[in-house]
């Protein structure tokens, strides 16, 4: 057992235990903090398929959570409602099946966005996906049939069979398994053929292509997976707060998903975890202490970024092995 | 529709053209020179409006304002170069995405804290004030016109700048080849950092104008900053001349689609959609037209690299 494993599996203990503990001495505020914690570690999860194996640097993966949040917030609105959707098609409260609409839906728009944004590289990557992240911001703050700015409601959270939603505790176990299997799926898509592959065109394309793979599908494909794990976690934000919100798509939770990354350690299995807990316990910790908590989340920021590259896995876990 | 309301709409894009144009002069020099990408440059921007609407409303003169608006960007500028921009030249794209971004959380908190959330608001100058006659019969507003022509004439100052000058000479020479210009004796830390305090500069005039049109808050830079992205995207990163074509085709697209879309599409569907429909697609219109631009040039239209 490596530093590393042992340490992830720390942190996936520790995520389980606290809000179990609290959910029984009957503190579900720390509960519904942990909850924050999966999903937004989950949604990092996603993004860390293209930034950390692919070296993607996505500043557009707020489209995807919004896009997430929103096919929750439109579904249970319309069932809420009882209008049917398109086609006459009753519409659900069903998780599982919110989730996949979100999963395909998210797939279906990164296809393109990838598709174009993939031909640049760079600095054009980084500023590319920011824009069409902004395209789908304004187009749903200027629609105003699914709340426009204010945002859009869900009245009750939504249902999964058997386990009562309602409730901090079941919700946050679904959220937590659901961590896991993203956990699964990154560590799955990192160990597999493809995984070599999108590393190798992260490392070096050319060789890549002169290997007869073509870096390109490789990349897109991969942006498609990490944009439809974050469109899940964006379904679960949104049940979380009963609200899907037009901040989910705004720039600042692009930043904030990069940020939880690095905070963890970029392309590490558990980084996004490690990133999660820190980045929500200095939300909760500065914010009691000062109402300019950003202030010095920024200063905080700026010191890891300048000084400390690891990120919290590397300082638990000693350096990376590879690059 | 009038041929005046049109022509005032066109003059509404090309003063945003010119607002763009100043914000990515800046960026895409930095970049060019650099080759860093700044996120922290709407906080400049924001920078140079506070100083105008604070130092305006000590005085009671505008003018002082504006020329505070440049010194107080310039030496924001120049600080934030030297204590962390500085050590961000040799690291990746990501390190220098995260660190401009913990500068924006603690620019726009910083500037909350010193100056509260409410929003300032700054005077057009006496001067300035009043409208002038189109042709056609419509009116419209000096000032805009007056923002015009001070963006055209810093285009005009910086091609001069950078054509004729020694220090444009450098400017363009570290653009090529910064290792050769340091070995020619060059002091390159000192020209990183006046190319910095210029684009912040830039950034804190543009604020202090706009800051007359709009009110002064914080947060008022990151919209400017995205659609200056977009320019420079289009124009090509690091071209001057790409800077000013994208920022005038940003500033026109954008007020003419916002403008002339619900009223094409009113031909075609009830009034109350066309306008939601036009509305809707017109936010987007811009990011549509870049799209189409990276999908026939992925490096824009003027790059400098290729």
């Amino acid at each position: 057992m490596t530093r590393e494993t042992f340490a992830n599996a720390l942190l996936a203990l520790l995520l389980l235990a606290v809000p179990i503990a609290a959910s029984y001495m009957g503190e579900p505020f720390y509960v519904t903090l942990a909850t924050r914690i999966a999903v937004l570690a989950l949604a990092a999860v996603g993004l860390n398929i293209a930034l950390g194996l692919g070296g993607l640097v996505s500043f557009g993966h707020a489209a995807f959570f919004g896009l997430g949040g929103y096919a929750a917030g439109v579904l249970a609105t319309h069932a809420f409602n009882a209008e049917p959707l398109l086609f006459g098609i009753a519409s659900t409260t069903s998780m599982p099946v919110i989730w996949l609409v979100a999963i395909v839906v998210c797939g279906l728009v990164a296809l393109p966005i990838g598709a174009v944004s993939l031909r640049t590289a760079g600095v054009y990557f980084i500023m590319i996906t920011l824009a069409f992240a902004q395209m789908i911001y304004y187009f749903a703050v200027s629609w105003p049939a699914y709340g426009g700015e204010d945002g859009l409601s869900i009245y009750v959270r939504n249902t999964f069979p058997g386990l009562n939603t309602a409730q901090p505790l079941p919700f946050f176990l679904i959220c937590y398994v659901l961590l896991l299997l993203g956990l699964l799926l990154f560590r799955f898509l990192r160990d597999s053929r493809f995984g070599a592959a999108l590393q190798a065109a992260r490392q070096n394309a050319t060789r890549l292509a002169a290997v007869g793979i073509p870096p390109f599908k490789i990349r897109l494909v991969a942006f498609a997976i990490s944009a439809m794990v974050t469109g899940l976690a964006g379904a679960l934000f949104a049940d979380l707060n009963r609200f899907a919100s037009p901040s989910m798509l705004s720039w600042h939770m692009s930043g904030e998903l990069i940020v939880l990354i690095v905070l963890g350690g970029i392309g590490r299995q558990f980084g996004p975890v490690a990133g999660a807990m820190l980045f929500v316990l200095l939300e909760y910790v500065l914010g009691g202490i000062t109402e300019r908590w950003q202030f010095f989340l920024g200063l905080i920021l700026l010191g890891v970024v300048l000084f400390a590259r690891g990120g919290l896995i590397g300082l638990l876990a000693g350096r990376a092995r590879h690059g | 529709m009038s041929a005046a309301l049109l022509l005032e709409q066109l003059l509404n894009g090309l003063q945003l053209g010119v607002m763009l144009f100043l914000m990515a002069a800046g960026l895409t020099l930095i970049f060019g020179v650099m080759g860093l990408i700044n996120l922290a440059h709407g906080s400049l921007y924001m920078v140079g409006a506070f100083a105008c609407a604070m130092i305006a409303s000590a005085t009671g003169s505008f003018w002082i304002g504006l020329a505070a608006s440049l010194v107080a960007a310039a030496a924001a500028g120049a600080i934030v170069e030297v204590l962390v921009i500085r050590r961000l030249y040799q690291r990746d794209h990501l390190d220098q995405v995260l660190a401009t971004f913990a500068l924006i959380l603690i620019f726009s908190e910083g500037t909350r804290w010193l100056f509260g959330s409410f929003p300032l608001y700054l005077d057009i100058p006496p001067l300035l004030q009043g409208a002038v006659p189109l042709p056609g019969g419509g009116q419209y507003q000096l000032y805009r016109l007056a923002v015009i022509g001070v963006g055209v004439v810093v285009a005009a100052g910086l091609y001069l700048l950078i054509s004729r000058t020694r220090l444009g000479m450098r400017i363009r020479a570290g653009e090529s080849d910064r290792e050769m210009i340091a070995a020619l004796g060059v002091d390159i830390s000192t020209l990183y950092t006046v190319v910095f305090a210029l684009g912040a500069a830039l950034a804190g005039l543009a604020g202090a104008l706009v800051g007359a049109l709009q009110s002064v808050q914080v947060g008022m830079g990151e919209p400017v900053l995205i659609l200056a992205f977009v320019v420079i995207v289009i124009g090509g990163i690091g071209s001057i001349k790409g800077a000013l074509f994208g920022a005038v085709l940003v500033g026109v697209v954008d007020t003419m689609g916002r403008f002339l879309l619900p009223q094409a599409l009113s031909l075609m569907l009830p009034a109350s959609q066309a306008n939601l429909v036009g509305a809707a697609l017109a936010s987007m219109l811009i990011y549509i037209v870049m799209a189409l631009i990276l999908a026939i040039r992925p490096s824009g239209l003027f790059s400098a690299q290729s």
